[in-house]
């Protein structure tokens, strides 16, 4: 398991971390979810040793860990741009960790194989980075750090510099692949769909600090703060206050509660319909409906409708 | 890395650079002041200094800017032109660079000298057109280097609109091409009159040494050694290092800028 | 099909015309080159073959001369590999006071006469030294003097390659369980080895026909200190010119095939 306690960071004026405390659970995989310059990838490199922190501690399995260097910290770390020794093989790559340990070479030999194969990489092996797709690297990169069987993985966006096709694949492919090894995991992101999608827990941050810890569903359903429900999903403003677009009615005739808007712009997204409309006390909300919901209203621009949430609507705009 | 190794590290890279380039440039400020300015300001009044600094100033007024020219034109042709042969090129350019300075004075000799292959009505060798041809030789690369990864980098895309717009070849030239690679000419130039200035080699081959007349700086300096006037020798290479410092104010002013319009 | 732009007549004189502006620019630059490089080493290839070539080079004298010069050429290519990648480290990677006046100091071998440099060195390493070392006229002499003059090759070859170095190749090593040490050894050294190499050959070329700065220090002592350039302009004096052609001949072929194989190593206008 990993804690971090009371981290603090600053670069130069500019304050990154400020007193953050989290927990990581073993064997479980927990996002640090955050718009860029929330702290996130500072605090990830904390927990490997790459930076020190001002003030506060890492502790790893139990062991005191802040000063540290990340040679001995047990760790595998992915970068987002894949950080590939471009001089050397697929398969040197992948061995690197193993080389440095010395051990035997026909030990090496085999792990490798058997990395490049979980990895999806078997005969690649004599290959150059420089001849293989973005994708393909980074499952080499993440072969290279599971290969000296870390006791914590971590990775600073993985995908981000990947095409959004792959980055879909490999996100689902990582998520089959710690279901099966099992390691402790922190993933960076900024794309709040990938944590959603993969993670056991998120960690959200913004501005060096910890907004709400918890379960993808608890973060959803239950957000902590207006930033949480903003960054973790789509919101409509009702007036002063936020809702899910999801969780507002639509109706041709007035019902309590409700309030009158007129209809400014229907998007059909096939199996969704987005209606934008007006509001009569000012401002702009966005009702998001099924395709059955919105045929059954059969609405057009400009006509008028009323507007009512049905969940409680939560935090001022 | 520990602060040992770092230190370890910075204290020997500085200490190589402070023997082998530090002390002795300092050393040849310290001799040639030791003895008072007046000393100095004697040593490069005399006739035979002034007349050695002007020659070299006028050899180089004259290389350099024909150098400047032909560099342009050949950084055009090796950046935009297509033709075979383009490597071949690019190579022999470089060939002042790997030709010690006196198999260039030689191969000046036995091209103009008495019974060398062509015959001038003029006098070549022992003479200024012969240093200035040597000098030429020496500084031949630097503005084509300089011009032609600058010229590849822009890329033609602006002299195209200009195309479009109405712009004969050579108001693109004058006026959007000439523009976006001055810094990269600059440095070029800067370079090469450094290198003109400094030669030595291949002017002593061509030179003939004669006072007052094909007597360059750079000779002069061996001169005076020769004749164990030491504080003389000092005082002009004081000047040529005061030169070379400048030079060098201005390569670090013009380097980053290489690439501006 | 065109849309409304421009006939294709049109196009297709402009093409010519562009084609033809690079023919009058390559013309221009292959007369000049050929005029004021390529004619002169012509006349030296031409009058080398007027000697008795093989006499020449073989004597004892031509011999030793070429043996001295190689020698301390690929000594001073070594130590400037070693010498030059710590320097260029330490400037790179390395931050204290006075670093940048340091950077462009490196520079001043190559705007500094030869003439002065060999002076320079002379009077703090010569007869006259005021720290007691007094290498003059003999080979040490020859080897400061050339470790002076290209000093700035592999330090302004591997700089620029070590700048854009990714950091987390290092970083990545780092993770992995490898020290400083074997993170240099096995990830950056690798990286940094083709610029290492041409800025060596470079200096390497650059040593083997320097004069200037070996004249004055050396002693040019014969058989003992003489280096190539120094013979071939004794022959020069000696109004023998032939000789001098035949021994020059000889060096240009070693800096020529130096040059290509630079060339071969780091093609200039593509990166790492």
């Amino acid at each position: 398991m990993i804690a971090a306690t009371a981290l603090t960071k600053r670069f130069g004026d500019f304050l990154v971390l400020d007193d953050v405390s989290i927990e990581v659970p073993d064997g479980s995989l927990v996002a640090l979810l955050g718009p860029s310059g929330s702290g996130k990838s500072t605090l990830l490199r904390i927990i490997a040793g790459l930076e020190t922190p001002d003030s506060g501690a890492v502790l790893i399995g139990g062991a005191d860990v802040t000063h540290v260097t990340p040679q001995k910290r047990g760790i595998g770390f992915v970068f987002q741009h894949y950080a590939a020794f471009k001089h050397m093989s697929v398969r040197d790559n992948v061995g690197f960790g193993l080389k440095i340990r010395r051990e035997r070479k026909d030990v090496i030999r085999a792990r490798v194989d058997e990395l490049l194969e979980v990895v999806g990489l078997t005969g690649w092996a004599d290959r150059y980075p420089g001849q293989l797709s973005g994708g393909q690297r980074q499952r080499m990169a993440l072969a290279r750090a599971l290969a000296v069987q870390p006791k914590v993985l971590l990775l600073d966006e993985p995908f981000g510099a990947l095409d959004a096709n792959v980055r879909q694949e490999l996100r689902d492919w990582l998520r089959r692949l710690h279901d099966e090894v099992h390691v402790t995991t922190v993933l960076v992101t900024h794309d709040q769909e990938e944590a959603m999608a993969i993670a056991d827990r998120i960690v959200v941050l913004e501005r060096g600090r910890i907004q709400q810890v918890g379960p993808p569903r608890e973060l959803y359903d239950a957000p902590a703060n207006a930033f949480v429900m903003k960054f973790l999903g789509p919101v409509s403003s009702l007036g002063s206050q936020l809702v899910r677009p999801h969780d507002l009615v639509l109706s041709s005739d007035a019902q309590p509660g409700a309030i009158e808007a007129q209809v400014a712009r229907i998007v059909y997204l096939g199996f969704e319909v987005r209606v934008e409309a007006e509001l009569a006390s000012g401002g702009a909300v966005s009702v998001q409906l099924t395709k059955a919901e919105a045929d059954e209203l059969e609405l057009a621009a400009g006509d008028i409708v009323h507007v009512r949430a049905t969940a409680t609507p939560a935090f001022s705009a | 890395m520990s602060r040992a190794s770092r230190l370890g590290l910075r204290t020997l890279a500085l200490a190589y650079l402070v023997v082998l380039l530090l002390l002795p440039v300092g050393l040849v400020f310290y001799r040639t002041f030791e003895h008072g300015l007046s000393a100095v300001w004697y040593w490069i009044s005399t006739p035979e200094a002034i007349s050695a600094f002007w020659l070299t100033l006028e050899v180089a007024a004259i290389a350099v800017p024909l150098n400047t020219a032909f560099g342009v034109i050949t950084a055009l042709a090796l950046a935009r032109g297509r033709f075979r042969g383009k490597a071949l090129l690019d190579t022999l350019i470089d060939l002042p660079f790997a030709v010690s300075p006196i198999v260039i004075g030689l191969s000046l000799v036995l091209v103009y000298g008495r019974d060398g292959w062509i015959d001038l009505p003029f006098q070549v060798i022992f003479s200024l057109p012969g240093i200035v041809l040597a000098t030429v030789f020496v500084s031949l690369p630097f503005v084509v280097r300089e011009v032609t990864p600058v010229l590849r980098e822009i890329g033609d895309e602006s002299e195209q609109a200009a195309a479009t717009l109405g712009a004969s070849a050579w108001q693109s030239f004058w006026r959007i091409t000439l523009p976006a690679i001055r810094y990269g000419i600059a440095y070029g130039v800067v370079l090469s009159v450094a290198r003109a200035i400094g030669e030595f080699g291949a002017v002593s081959v061509v030179s003939g040494k004669i006072a007052g007349q094909t007597m360059t700086l750079t000779l002069l300096v061996e001169q005076r050694f020769d004749n164990y006037n030491l504080a003389g020798a000092y005082a002009a290479s004081a000047l040529l290092a005061l030169i070379a410092l400048a030079t060098l104010l201005l390569m670090t002013r013009l380097k980053p800028r290489r690439s501006e319009g | 099909m065109t849309l409304g732009g421009t006939p294709p007549e049109q196009v297709q004189r402009r093409r010519a015309a562009r084609r033809a502006r690079g023919g009058v620019a390559l013309g221009i630059s292959t007369i000049w080159l050929s005029l004021i490089v390529l004619l002169p080493l012509a006349a030296v290839v031409a009058k080398s073959t007027q000697a008795d070539f093989w006499a020449v080079v073989s004597a004892p004298r031509t011999i030793a001369a070429f043996e001295l010069t190689i020698g301390m050429s690929l000594a001073v290519a070594a130590i400037n590999a070693a010498f030059g990648t710590l320097i260029a480290w330490v400037l790179v990677r390395d931050r204290f006071f006075g670093r940048g006046v340091i950077d462009t100091l490196v520079d001043l071998p190559f705007a500094l006469p030869t003439i002065v440099a060999g002076l320079t060195l002379l009077s703090l390493y010569g007869t006259t030294s005021p720290v007691g070392i007094d290498i003059a006229f003999s080979r040490w002499a020859i080897l400061l003097a050339l470790l002076f003059v290209t000093l700035p090759f592999v330090i302004r070859s591997v700089q620029p390659v070590l700048i854009e170095l990714d950091p987390e190749m290092e970083e990545a090593a780092a993770s992995l369980g490898a020290g400083p040490a074997e993170s240099f050894l096995r990830v950056v050294l690798p990286n940094l080895l083709p610029a290492i190499v041409s800025g060596a050959a470079l200096a390497f070329a650059r040593a083997v026909g320097e004069f200037g700065s070996i004249v004055l220090i050396s002693g040019n002592i014969p058989r003992r200190t003489e280096v190539v350039s120094v013979l071939a302009y004794n022959q020069i004096e000696s109004d023998a010119p032939q000789s001098a052609a035949a021994i020059s001949v000889v060096l240009l072929a070693l800096s020529v095939l130096v040059l290509l194989a630079i060339r071969r190593l780091a093609p200039r206008g593509a990166t790492a």
